[in-house]
């Protein structure tokens, strides 16, 4: 097979570079945790609200710099659909679903995870800024959607 | 190679481009309904939803235009590179249209009377009447009988010309075909033994996280099916076009080879933000997936290459000297050559969005729309639309006269504006936070909805003046369809006749190993048994208890 000495330059500098995005996106990922939404736990998505953190849905303190925020999503709203957190300090989402696919998603932030029934996603986020954040559903969930919404306001 | 094909094959051809340009009809249509319902400007009747009109949008321009449309390029050039079909495999192709189509009819009726609002993904565990799922499932059926019939044309030439490497058309088409077959497997799976004994009732429920990976394991290649037809107009039609021979036969060949082999095992880069999967096999496969980029590459190359020599032969001189001379008065050339610059953003698109932590800032929404829009919607459509304008007169025997090329040189260009104004406002908007997939909303007002109605560009009244300037350009063509289907001037002399231009690949120096079709095969499953068995057995034996459908609409 025949490559033009000026294709062997292209696809080398092509190859060099896709090396380099993979070993930066790696990096970030494994070396200092800056992992996408994740979330291994399963639930019933038919006892939601029997099972921990969902029994008690909201804002829970777990350390002095770490708080807990449990959330379910249902068509077409979240409860609680009103919650204050504090700025600088780690918050760990935690969010299933009762019934179909949802999303969470806080706009102007890096929190826009799936909702699938059956398993919690899970996200750590810290806010840097202080201020009423717009929580809406992005995945589609039936007729009621686009009102599916809800507000998290980060207080001093 | 023959100038004309037999007109058993030319009508099975046309066949498939009606049904396609049928759908682009109606789709575009529905387009419009959305731009217009998104900002507000439009009130759907109460029997009509707009989640309704967008499952139509998707399954109608996504599915079913570019299927039947790809058929129909597929099945001119096979029987005029190969010759024409034999009877065998020409009516398996006819039955591959009878059941893509009977298929196509039961999901789109589903749509119309609203039992399957569930949009052209549809995830569980929303769940539509069961019947569209047999719709969708007879759909891939079809599908898998033509490409049947293909291969089949295939082997038989490869029999009577043995120890020949096959014409690159024919190469192309069975990688293409390949990739779809491999490809269908995980929504035939999910369709199969999930939903529809799931929508019938025959099981309770479902597990919803193993439905979402078995349909994107056939969703990133799907894009691929789309794309690769485009591609070979790029490697095949173009250098014709600009007068020139194919740039490098073998390394045209390797890429559609790597295509097949990096286009499949990746469908967890459009589940990054999704629970249940653990972030080894997600970065596993993302790093998989920028694996094309090298094929990608190679195809820019020999683009630039081809356009360059041509130039260059033509007597451009200097460094950009050749971009003067290439026929831009050809419009066959100028709406590939605008289509292909179409997916240098589209790609760059495309990269940010597989990037692993960077997809939380986008997925889901208007980015996403936008980015499809200048991949499929533009890149791959308007190929379409290039090759459109000769194959309809190629195939009914007219002339493609001046006054149609003028009107075909508008149509372009509306689509190309249309299509700048559209996405760069949904690009915009999605960086904004503006979720795809709704109905009009201001979230009560709050003051971060707002500002998507309230930017210059950024702003849902760019996208409506887009979308609407994309309508009348598709109306245009549906004009140009119907005219060079019925009203152009018959070519009386073999002379005035519209060719399907297909440039001379020269094979010598091609490695015989290329086409050997089982050892590509072989890798490509063990790619995928290395990107999804884990995870996939993961997803099994630690389900949690399933869910029951839900209909809510
Ligand atoms: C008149 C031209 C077109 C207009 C005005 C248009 C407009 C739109 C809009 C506004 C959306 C997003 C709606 C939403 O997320 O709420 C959309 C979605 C979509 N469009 Fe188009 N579009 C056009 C042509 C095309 C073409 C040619 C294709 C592909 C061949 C295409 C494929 C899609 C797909 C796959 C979706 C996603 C559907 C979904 O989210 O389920 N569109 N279109
Ligand atoms: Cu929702």
């Amino acid at each position: 097979m025949h490559f033009h000495r000026y294709e062997k330059i292209w696809l080398g500098f092509g190859i060099f570079s896709l090396v380099l995005f993979l070993s930066i996106v790696g990096v970030s990922a494994f070396g200092f945790n800056h992992h996408p939404t994740g979330g291994l736990d399963t639930i019933d998505p038919e006892k939601v609200e029997e099972t921990p953190p969902f029994d008690q849905p909201g804002v829970k303190r777990l350390d002095e710099n770490t708080y807990e925020v449990a959330i379910i999503a249902e068509a077409f709203g979240y409860s609680p659909n009103n919650i204050e957190v504090p700025v600088g300090k780690e918050i760990i989402f935690r969010v299933t679903s009762k019934d179909v696919t949802h999303s969470f998603s806080i706009i102007n932030t890096n929190v826009n995870m799936m909702v699938v029934p059956g398993q919690i996603s899970e996200k750590s986020y810290t806010f840097k800024k202080t201020g009423d954040f717009l929580i809406l559903c992005n995945e589609y969930c039936g007729t009621g959607h686009h009102y599916m919404q809800a507000e998290i306001k980060v207080v001093e | 190679m023959k100038a004309m094909i037999c007109k058993q094959d030319r009508k099975l051809a046309i066949y498939h481009i009606l049904i396609a340009y049928l759908a682009f009809l109606i789709g575009t249509f529905l387009g419009l309904l959305q731009v217009f319902i998104r900002n507000d400007g439009l009130e759907l009747p109460k029997w009509l939803d707009y989640y309704q009109v967008l499952t139509a949008h998707g399954v109608l321009l996504a599915l079913v235009f570019t299927t039947y449309f790809i058929f129909a390029f597929f099945i001119t050039g096979m029987s005029k590179t190969l010759g024409d079909f034999g009877p065998k495999a020409r009516l398996v192709l006819w039955l591959g249209f009878l059941v893509t189509t009977i298929g196509t009819v039961i999901a789109t009726f589903m749509i119309i009377i609203g039992e399957a609002s569930v949009l052209y993904t549809f995830y569980a565990p929303l769940q539509a009447n069961g019947w569209y799922y047999v719709g969708l499932a007879l759909f891939i059926v079809g599908t898998w009988l033509s490409g049947f019939a293909l291969v089949g044309h295939y082997v038989s030439w490869k029999k009577s010309n043995r120890k020949q490497l096959s014409p690159l058309f024919a190469f192309m088409t069975i990688s293409t075909i390949i990739l779809w077959k491999i490809a269908c497997l995980g929504v035939v799976a999910t369709v199969l033994f999930q939903f529809i004994p799931w929508a019938f009732g025959w099981v309770d429920t479902i597990n919803v996280e193993l439905s979402r990976s078995l349909f994107w394991y056939f969703g990133h290649p799907l894009v691929y099916f789309w794309l690769l037809p485009a591609y070979m107009a790029w490697y095949l039609v173009i250098p014709k076009l600009v007068g020139v021979e194919v740039f490098s036969d073998s390394l045209a060949r390797l890429a559609f080879i790597l295509f097949i082999l990096f286009s499949i095992p990746v469908g967890f880069h459009h589940q990054l933000v999704d629970p249940g999967i653990s972030s080894f096999w997600k970065f596993l496969q993302t790093s998989l997936t920028f694996m094309v980029i090298i094929p990608s590459l190679m195809t820019a190359f020999s683009l630039f290459g081809t356009f360059e020599r041509s130039g260059r032969r033509k007597g451009g001189r200097g460094l950009f000297g050749w971009f003067f001379k290439l026929p831009w008065k050809d419009v066959r050339f100028t709406s590939i050559f605008i289509a292909m610059f179409f997916f240098i953003p589209g790609g760059a698109g495309g990269i940010i969005n597989a990037s692993f932590q960077l997809n939380e800032l986008i997925h889901n929404t208007l980015w996403v729309v936008g980015h499809f829009h200048i991949t499929v919607g533009t890149p791959v459509t308007m190929t379409f639309m290039g090759i459109t304008f000769w194959l309809i007169p190629y195939l009914t025997g007219r002339k493609l006269t001046k006054t149609i090329q003028k009107l075909a040189f508008i149509q372009i260009i509306t689509w190309s504006i249309g299509m700048v104004l559209m996405s760069t406002a949904q690009h915009i908007l999605g960086l904004l936070g503006a979720p795809r997939r709704t109905a009009y909303s201001a979230y009560n007002n709050h003051p971060t909805a707002m500002e998507w109605f309230n930017g210059l560009i950024s702003n849902h009244i760019t996208m409506a003046i887009g979308g609407t300037i994309l309508f009348f350009s598709a109306m245009l063509l549906i004009f140009i369809v119907i005219y060079s289907l019925f009203l152009l001037p018959k070519a009386d002399s073999l002379g005035d006749r519209v060719e399907f231009p297909i440039a001379m690949s020269d094979n010598k120096d091609t490695p015989k190993f290329l086409e050997n079709w089982w050892l590509w095969i072989g890798i490509s499953f063990a790619l995928i048994a290395i990107a999804y068995t884990i995870p996939l057995m993961d997803l099994i034996q630690h389900a949690p208890p399933g869910s029951k459908g839900f209909k809510m609409w």
